[in-house]
Formats: C-alpha cells, structure tokens, sequence
C-alpha cells in the first residue's frame, strides 16, 4: 500500500515539477532529477534488485508506466515552453503591414494589338488565316491590280505617300490600304482562299480624326460560288462577335470601290451620349466597313479565272474599331506613347482574348 | 453635290417625304452627306405684323408693340431701331428655341412693361449675320405664313457624296433617274424645244490638234447670240444657285453653273466682243499662259487643252475660262461653248495647274458625251428667256465619239453573284428605268448601256444596277460554309512569335507603344538609316522624312516626351516592322523595349538601383526565349551597332552570320542629339532571324530527375580583365556535362590585391548525381577537372 502510496506521491510531485518548471533549462533539470542517472525514478528502478519476484514484477510496471507518463508530461511542457519562448519573441518582430508592398514593374498592351489579336480570333474561327504583305508596295500592287489605273480620280482620293522614282522610272508607295495583299495572296494561293491581312496603312493626312499611319484588316473570300449573301453574313457575324452584342443594327449601302463591284459600305447603328457612342442600336449610324464582290479585273490581276472563281473582300479600321469598342476619344492619341495613355487603354499581359472566355 | 427639294421635283414627280428620299438615296448608292432643312429649324417661326409701336415709358431705346401673330394679338417689348407701325416681321412666341442665341424664349418683364414673345432679326434665325435689326418684309405677307415660306426657305437642301464612278449623278437629272428607278417617282421628260436659230454664227470652230488625234476634244458645239441683256440671273435661279453653295453673278454666268447642277453638263459663254476671230481647240503653246477666270495667272504646257481665238489661248478646256473673254454686266454677244473634253487629260492638266471647278470635276469623270445638242438646246432656252437676243444656228466641229457599250446580263447573274433572287422581267424593268436599253435573250438579257454610264463595263457592273435598286437590305444572309467544325490553328510561325513576344514584354513591365513607322531623316542616319530608296517623296513633315530602320530612335523619343512630361521612370517597348530598303525583305519585323531611369524606385525597404545594360539583357532573353530562340546555344558577344555605348553592349548571335539583336546602354552622344537624358537601356531582336526550330511533337520527353542531394562547389578564378566571364562559365560547364547542371557567377572582383590587369570570377557549380551518391573522390576529379578546363580556357589561376 504505501509503496502505490509513495508512487502516487512522487508522480504527483515530479508532475507538479514538471509544470511549474517556467524554462526548458529548469525543465531539462526536473528531467534529470527524475530519469537521470541518479534521479528518483532510476533509483528506484535499480532499487528493485532487492524485490521478490512478485513484487519486483508488479513494482517495475508501475515504475514503467510512471516513467512512461513523466516523459509525457517532459514532452507536452517542452513544446509548451518553446512555443511561449516563441510566442515572447513574435511579439517584438511585428511590422506596420500598412507600409507599401515592393513594385512590381506590371506592362500593357496596346489596343491596336488586342483588337488585332480579337480580330483573328473571330475570323480564325471561320477558317482565315493571316496574310501579309509589305508596306512599302509597288505601283502595281498598291494600284493598278486593284483596277485603280493611273488618272483615275479614285487614286487622288488616297492621299498617297511617294519614294522618289527609281532609274526606271517606277515608284514606290507607301501601301494606303492593306488591298495589296488581296493580289499578293491569289498569286501565290490556289482557291478557295480565305484570308484576312490586318495591318499598317499610310495616308498623306493628319488632323483631327487622322493619322499619316492607321490599321486596317482587309478579308478575303475566294471560291466558286461565293455571293454577297454571304458577305453579308460574314460582315454581321463579325459585327455582332467583335462588338459582343447579341444584335447589331446594320445597314448595307450601294457604293463604289474600283476593286469590287457590286460594292456596299456598312454603317452600325448608334446613339451618342454625353460624347460616348453606344453602338448597335439608335437612330444614328456610323460607317465602318467597306466591301464588296471583288471586281472581276482584279482576280484576273491576281492570275485566277473570274470565270471560275468569286468571292468577296472588305476592309475595316482596327483603329476605329477600338476607339468605339473601347470609347477611346482621339486616334491621334494612340500614337503618341504616353504611358499615362497607355496604361488606361491598354491591356494585361494575360488577358489574351479567345472566343471560349470573351473577347474582352 | 447639293441641291434642293424642289430642284429635283423638277424632274421627278413624287409624292416621296424628305425622308423617304434621303432613305432611297442611301440605298441605291447616293450617299446622304446631310439634310439642311429650314422648315424644320424655323417651325415655331411666323410672319406677324406690327399693328400699333409705342414709346416705352421707362426706356429711351425700347419700344412697345401691339404685334397681330397666328395666335391672336400679343405685347412684345422691342429694341430694334426699325420696330415700326405696320411692320411686317417674323414673330416668335414663348417657349421657342431661338436658334441664334441658343436661349429659349420666355414671358418676361422688361422695365415693367410685359413681353410675350419676340421679333426677330436674321442672324437669330441663324440665315445671316445681319443684326442691325428686325427682319422688315416691306410688303403684306398674311400673318401665320410660315417664317421659311415667307423667308423662301422652305426647300429642303440635301447634300450627298457622289463616288468617282457616278458622273451622272452630278447632275440633279441623274439624281432623280436613280430615285425613279427605286421606285420613288416618275422621272419627267425632257421638255426642251429646240430654238432653230435665225443666222450663221460669226464665230466658226476648228478642232486644230498638233498630232491630228482629236481624242482630247473630239466634239465640240457652240452658238452665236447677240443683243442679249445680261443682268442679274431670277430669284427663283439665285435662290436656287445660293442653296446649293453657288454665288450668284450674272444671268450668264448663273446659266451655265444652272445647267452643269441640273444636268452635269458644263457650259462655258465667252464674250463674243472680246473674241479674236474665230475659236479652235488646240494644245497650248510652249510657254503659253492663261490668266483665268479666278483671277490667277497659269503657265500652260502643250499637254493641256486650250480653246484659242486667232491670238490666243482664252479657257482652259473643261476646266475654267479666261478673264479676257469673261462675259460681264455689259456684254451684249455672246458665243457659247458645249464641248466633250477627254476626261483623263482633264484630270492630268487639273492636277497639274491645282484649279479645282465644278466643270472640271465632271470632266475629268466623264459626262455624257452625247449629250452636247440637248444642252445647248437648253442652255439657249435658258439664254433666250432670261437674257432676251437673237441666236444663231449652231456651229459645230468633231463627232460624238463611239461610245456604245453593250454587255450580256446571265439570267442567273444577280443570284449567283448578287445573292438576290429577281425575276428576269424585273430586271429588265429596272435596267431600262436606268436607261439601258435590254433585249431578251435566250438565259439573259443584252444590256445597251446608256452613254451617261462610263462606269458600266461588264456584267458585275450590271449585276450591282440590279442589286443596288433593289436594294442591299433585300440581299438574304447565307453562312459561310465552315472548313472544319472545329476550327484549326491559323497563325504562322512569325505571327505567333509577334503575340508571344508582345505578352511576354510585357509581363517584363513594358508597356506597348505603337509608333510611327517614320522619323527624321538624322534619327535614320543616326539609326543604320537614311537610304535614299526609303525616303519619302512627300513626307507629312520633315520629322517623318524617312523609314525607320530600327525601332529604337522612335521609342527613344516617346521615353524623350513622357520624361518631359514628368514620368521619369519609363519602360516601353514596340513589336513592328523596320524598313531598310524598299524591297519586301527588307522589311523586317523586331521587338524592341527601352527602360530609363529608375529599374527599383527608391522605397522605404529598397534601395534604388538605376536600370543597366543587363536590365536590358534580362528583357532581351524574355523576348527571345518566348519568341522560340535556342537561348541556350545563343552566342553574347561584346558590342553592338554604333548607336549602343561602345564598352556596354552586346549581341545577341548564332555565329557570326546570324545576328538575332542587341542589347545595352544606348550611346551617349545619340541620346544628347535626340534630347533625352539618360540612363537609358534597350534592346532590339529581329523576329525574322530566329531559325525555325524543327517541328516538335506535343508531349514532352520523359522527365528524368534524380532523388540525390545536389552537391554544390564554389569556385575562384583570377584571369585577365578582358576575360569574358561567358568563357569561364562555358569552361567550367564542359568540365563534365552530365554531371554539372548549372554554373552560377555570384562574384565579380577588381582590386590592386589580384593586380590592376586582373579580375576575379566566383562562381558555384552543381553536381546532381544520377544513380549513386558521388564520393568525396569522385567530387575531388570533377573540381580538378574544372580548375584546369578554367584555366586551360582563360590562362587564369585558381585564387589562392
């Protein structure tokens, strides 16, 4: 009895040690008092030798299990300490999280490259693919392949920039629309032919509303039995894809380009508030296309057959379409490289539009 | 071209509203540039008459009216000077927006006196400037008539934009044949009687070409008038010639302009007193010139087509007349001019002495070249009614040219090319309301095309007749067919690399500029520039003179503007194309990006670090690495195009052939020409010069790591100081390849201790074991191995 009592006693004591032990130093000697070598519980271990069997048996499980739950109780106020000792030192590391975060340089894109990059995605998706052409184009490309001959009063209307002319007399332009690549591409494609060629255009021109430089994309269709049914379509679905409304009022007017014929310019419907344009609906109307079936000459000028192949092509300023997209206010602006217009035009890196997530 | 409602109501009967018009004009092609209606702007207006104007009690310079107004008698307070008993004005009541003041009028107080309304002068009615007072009709016009009525401007003038193939729409006739042919009305005919004439015209004609080829006039018609008064032209002609933006002159002069509106056919009257002999039509002489009827003088070459009397040239052939034979108040004979002028030579002789006019604008489009007996048979009329005269017979020289045109329309034409389904009767129906003359054929139709259609010139010409009457609205949409139901991959190889490069630049913290594609011809020069072949003829200005050869100068100078405008910290970079010859592949497309000032601002936990060559150097990788370039087998040499600081700058290459772009700190005295202040780094690769890797498949080579703890060395070497570190770090690679699998320079030092021609490279290598752990011996051969690779490489010494 007294020897469970004795037990019962001196667990209670060294369990007492143990938490009132307020370091891992006085800690670490309660360890050594109790399973030390010369510690209580050792010698008591030790002192065992002298028992019977039986009681030496019974004595050392409860000297074990003794032993067992004082290491237990060691363990639990160590990590007790350690986590105080800690929590002592946290309170002197605190910082004032208000302080500014470090910079990150964060850049942007350019609303002429993501029209361009919304553009190709929708007419990617109808199967166009992306052709080029130079800027600095030959009289003929620029011109007279698109059914523009010399005097016609159409070519005064282009407000072309000229290279001086060569030694043979010839000319260099800069291309005033991104028609050219029409040419260039039914030289070197076999129909059907499906493309669209967005890029630099240049007019002798600047104020208020223009630029000596702008974007166009120029598309075109070549099959055999494409009509302006389908040029129609096309123009609507772009329309509705670009501008990301369920329906865009359209009007389809008869007009005239040298290189197309039947011709149509399109207006989008539109209202005006407060100097911001709402597109798709209203009363008023803004012209954004122009299109038509391509003009027989210059299929031929491009070396097919207009007896076997037609089809339509148009032309579209990627610059205006951003500018009514996005209500940018002024093209001049988007020439000048001022950061604080780039940043509010611009775009993220990663917002990279596809048709899956939204164009814009 | 402008013209007015009642104009062309002249020659279409209708019952079409303004708005119905301008609608059908839009459709068929006839763009609708604008609608000035007054009638509309003036409709609160009226006439009122003045009954009884009193002194006002309280005011010197105001008077009280009793005025009588459609709705009855009202008292309006007036300033004006002639407010007068029994004047008859123009009345506006409370609540009219008056379009000259922009105010709203309201009942007011004036001096104690009530005002319900106001009478109003003309420039508050926005007709002109005059303000001296209130409008005073000086006559009995009922009150209530309406204020554009009594004003005469109750015609609605329409403005529309005429493409360059529609010459017969430059007249208000061929306005209203398209209008009938849309169905709107009925186009009247023409009700001219021909005046016989009563003597021969003192004044003949030649056609007197140098070269005997009478293309460039190959007809030419006049007439002979004399005793005619020439006042000034009828209201009805004035008021009509001032809405469509035409000064009034003389009944002559307004007769002619009058028939070129009407019927796009230019006429011109010389005075026959100050005609020498008789009239031919010639090339101009060698140094001939011609004051004409703008008063300018003209210096003439024998290009040009002239109309000479016996002594010289007196008008300018389809352009403009001469002062010395211009018809004044005074002129009593007059010999008029109906000539076809060659259209090409028109704009040729137009462009090159810079006159505009009303006739050469027709001209050089091409008018009807058949219809020089109709009008001068309508320009006599004119002559004869207004200006009174006897008239001779007609004198004429040359003959119509041949103009006919006829063209085979496919039955199935309009469908299969127009989308649009209609019967061939109405086809015709619509080609001959146009004035092509068809006859049923087996399938189709063969269309006579009338001689106002220069622009007719095969089917697809007559396919758009058909469709633009009908209308464009009417055209049915139809999909285009797809070419895979699920699309496929569009781009090619360099397009990808454009929109890789540009989203990678920019998650660098470049901002995208788009410049323009011109600079000044120094910056080119400056720039590896300046070729002759790729400057502009006829620049903008003189700072968009030439091609850009580089995209860095135009960069350079945005980073110039946004520090002048306060932002000092700047990073923009450009995806574009660079020109540096006028062949097409000369035209390549690079990615270029410049920093300046700060690359870490100054913060309350940084220290700020101003950007460097490297900086640009890390941009440079970026854009490479995503534009697909090997990066790890690039070559970085020292040195870069001359517009680089010589001592910091690199290239990018793979060999010496192969040059893919710079890097580095953009040379001093290149940025003190173009103003802007430095620091400032850049880079430019050229994105055509990447060689295209070899088409990869999908997935990925199995990955093969090893568990292994890495084993890490650290490494000193004294060498030369112009020892590339690159050679070091390439040394030390190939000392074992599979084995080291990276080699990082953490320390480069200069000091007298290691001796004033040497440097010292620190650098870490990385051993990742494959399959065993490496044994101190084997950790030992592969350093031993390093060490004398190094200093093979370099002649440098381990450092002690």
């Amino acid at each position: 009895m007294t020897e469970t009592l004795d037990l019962e006693k001196l667990e209670q004591d060294l369990i007492a040690q143990v938490n009132q032990a307020s370091d891992e130093q006085a800690l670490e000697e309660v360890r050594i008092g109790a399973l030390g070598k010369k510690g209580t519980i050792s010698a008591m271990m030790k002192g065992m030798g002298k028992l019977d069997p039986d009681q030496r048996k019974t004595t050392g499980q409860a000297l074990n299990a003794l032993k067992g739950r004082v290491s237990q109780a060691l363990a639990t106020q160590k990590d007790a300490l350690k986590k105080k000792a800690m929590d002592l030192r946290l309170a002197t590391e605190k910082v004032d999280v208000t302080l500014p975060a470090r910079k990150r340089g964060e850049g942007t894109i350019h609303p002429v490259s993501q029209v361009w990059e919304e553009v190709v995605q929708i007419f990617g998706d109808l199967g166009f693919s992306v052709a080029e052409g130079p800027h600095i184009e030959s009289d003929w490309y620029n011109f007279g392949a698109l059914n523009i001959p010399d005097e016609h009063p159409a070519r005064q209307e282009h407000d072309t920039f000229y290279f001086n002319p060569a030694e043979d007399g010839s000319r260099k332009v800069l291309r005033t629309h991104t028609s050219p690549v029409q040419i260039r591409t039914m030289e070197t494609t076999e129909p059907p032919i499906r493309i669209i060629a967005p890029g630099r255009t240049f007019r002798c021109d600047s104020d208020q509303t223009h630029t000596p430089m702008f974007h166009q994309v120029e598309g075109l269709v070549l099959d055999s039995d494409i009509h302006l049914g389908h040029l129609k379509w096309t123009l609507t679905e772009f329309c509705k894809a670009i501008f990301e409304l369920d329906d865009v009022k359209m009007r389809f007017r008869s007009s005239h380009f040298p290189f197309t014929e039947p011709s149509m310019e399109i207006d989008i419907g539109c209202t005006w508030e407060n100097g911001q344009v709402k597109i798709g609906e209203g009363d008023d109307w803004l012209e954004i296309l122009g299109s038509g079936m391509v003009h027989p000459n210059v299929i031929r000028a491009g070396g097919l057959d207009p007896d076997k192949v037609q089809g339509f092509a148009f032309g579209v300023g990627i610059d205006r379409i951003a500018m009514l997209k996005y209500g940018i206010p002024d093209l001049r602006a988007f020439f000048e490289s001022d950061l604080r217009w780039l940043r509010h035009y611009g775009f993220s890196a990663l917002n990279v539009p596809n048709l899956a997530g939204g164009l814009s | 071209m402008k013209f007015t409602l009642s104009w062309l109501k002249e020659y279409l009967d209708t019952d079409a509203s303004l708005d119905e018009i301008c609608t059908a004009l839009n459709d068929t092609g006839l763009e609708v540039e604008g609608i000035e209606n007054m009638a509309e702007v003036l409709k609160d207006f009226s006439v009122a008459k003045v009954i009884k104007a009193r002194q006002h009690p309280d005011a010197d310079r105001l008077r009280v009216c009793d005025v009588e107004t459609k709705d009855g008698m009202v008292q309006v307070v007036c300033g004006a000077p002639n407010a007068r008993t029994g004047l008859v004005g123009i009345f506006a009541g409370p609540g009219t927006h008056v379009p000259g003041t922009g105010v709203d009028l309201q009942t007011g107080v004036i001096r104690g006196v009530e005002s319900a309304g106001m009478l109003c002068s003309e420039r508050e009615l926005m007709i002109s400037e005059d303000h001296d007072g209130i409008i005073d009709f000086d006559k009995d016009i009922a009150v209530g008539t309406s204020a554009a009525e009594a004003l005469g401007l109750d015609d609605p003038i329409i403005d529309i934009a005429i493409t360059p193939n529609r010459p017969d729409a430059l007249g208000i006739y061929g306005v209203a044949r398209d209008l009938a042919a849309k169905g709107l009305g009925t186009l009247k005919p023409m009700s001219i009687e021909p005046v016989e004439g009563s003597f021969d015209s003192p004044i003949t004609v030649s056609l007197n070409f140098s070269d005997g080829d009478t293309k460039p006039c190959p007809h030419f018609m006049g007439r002979f008038f004399k005793g005619i008064k020439n006042g000034p032209s009828p209201d009805w002609m004035q008021r009509r010639l001032r809405a469509v933006g035409l000064r009034p002159i003389s009944a002559l002069v307004d007769i002619t302009n009058y028939v070129t509106i009407a019927y796009a056919r230019p006429l011109h009257v010389f005075d026959a007193a100050k005609v020498s002999g008789n009239i031919q039509v010639r090339f101009a002489n060698e140094g001939e010139s011609l004051v004409a009827l703008d008063g300018k003088t003209y210096k003439l070459d024998p290009t040009m087509t002239v109309v000479a009397d016996d002594n010289s040239a007196e008008s300018l052939g389809g352009i403009m007349g001469g002062e010395a034979t211009g018809c004044l108040e005074d002129t009593t004979d007059v010999f008029l001019e109906c000539a076809y002028f060659d259209p090409i030579r028109t704009a040729t002789t137009g462009r090159k002495l810079n006159i505009q006019s009303d006739a050469r604008y027709r001209f050089e489009r091409g008018i009807d070249p058949t219809y020089l007996n109709k009008g001068v048979d309508i320009a006599t009329a004119l002559i004869l009614e207004i200006c009174g005269g006897d008239v001779s017979y007609k004198t004429e020289a040359g003959q119509t040219p041949d103009v006919k045109k006829s063209y085979f329309l496919r039955g199935e034409r309009v469908k299969t090319l127009g989308g649009l389904d209609v019967e061939l009767t109405k086809q015709a129906e619509i080609l001959n309301s146009l004035g092509f003359e068809t006859t049923d054929k087996d399938d189709g139709l063969e269309c006579a095309v009338p001689t106002w259609r220069p622009d007719i010139n095969g089917e697809a010409d007559l396919v758009e007749e058909v469709c633009r009457i009908v209308g464009l609205d009417n055209v049915p949409e139809v999909a285009l067919p797809r070419f895979n139901e699920i699309a496929v991959p569009v781009l090619t190889v360099l397009q990808k690399r454009m929109l890789a490069t540009r989203r990678k630049l920019a998650t660098c913290g470049l901002c995208e500029a788009v410049t323009w594609s011109f600079l000044p011809e120094e910056q080119a020069k400056m720039f590896g520039g300046g070729k002759p072949e790729v400057k502009l003829a006829n620049p903008i200005s003189v700072e968009l003179s030439d091609m850009r050869p580089s995209l860095l100068p135009n960069l350079i100078s945005a980073v110039g503007r946004n520090v002048a405008r306060g932002t000092l910290d700047v990073g923009l970079f450009e995806v574009g194309q660079t020109y540096l010859g006028d062949k097409p592949e000369d035209e390549t497309l690079r990615a270029c990006g410049v920093r300046r000032g700060n690359m870490i601002s100054r913060a309350w936990n940084e220290q700020a670090r101003s950007v460097d060559c490297f900086d640009a150097k890390a941009d440079a990788i970026s854009a490479l690495k995503e534009a697909g370039a090997p990066v790890q087998s690039l070559q970085v040499v020292q040195g870069a195009p001359e517009w680089f600081h010589p001592g910091r700058s690199g290239t990018f290459q793979l060999g010496p052939k192969n040059q893919l772009g710079w890097f580095g700190e953009i040379h001093p005295y290149v940025l003190e020409k173009m103003g802007v202040k430095g620091p400032l780094v850049g880079f430019e690769i050229i994105l055509n010069n990447i060689p295209i890797g070899k088409q990869k498949s999908a997935a990925r080579p199995a990955l093969n790591v090893s568990d292994l703890m890495s084993v890490k060395r650290d490494f000193a070497f004294v060498v030369s100081k112009d020892t590339p570190a690159g050679k070091i770090e390439k040394a030390a690679k190939g000392a074992d390849k599979s084995l080291i699998t990276d080699v990082a320079i953490f320390d480069v030092f200069v000091g007298d201790s290691i001796g004033a021609d040497n440097k010292s490279i620190a650098f870490e290598i990385t051993l990742q074991p494959k399959a065993k752990t490496l044994t101190d011996e084997e950790i030992e051969a592969v350093c031993a191995k390093v060490i004398s690779k190094v200093e093979k490489a370099t002649g440098g010494n381990l450092r002690g």
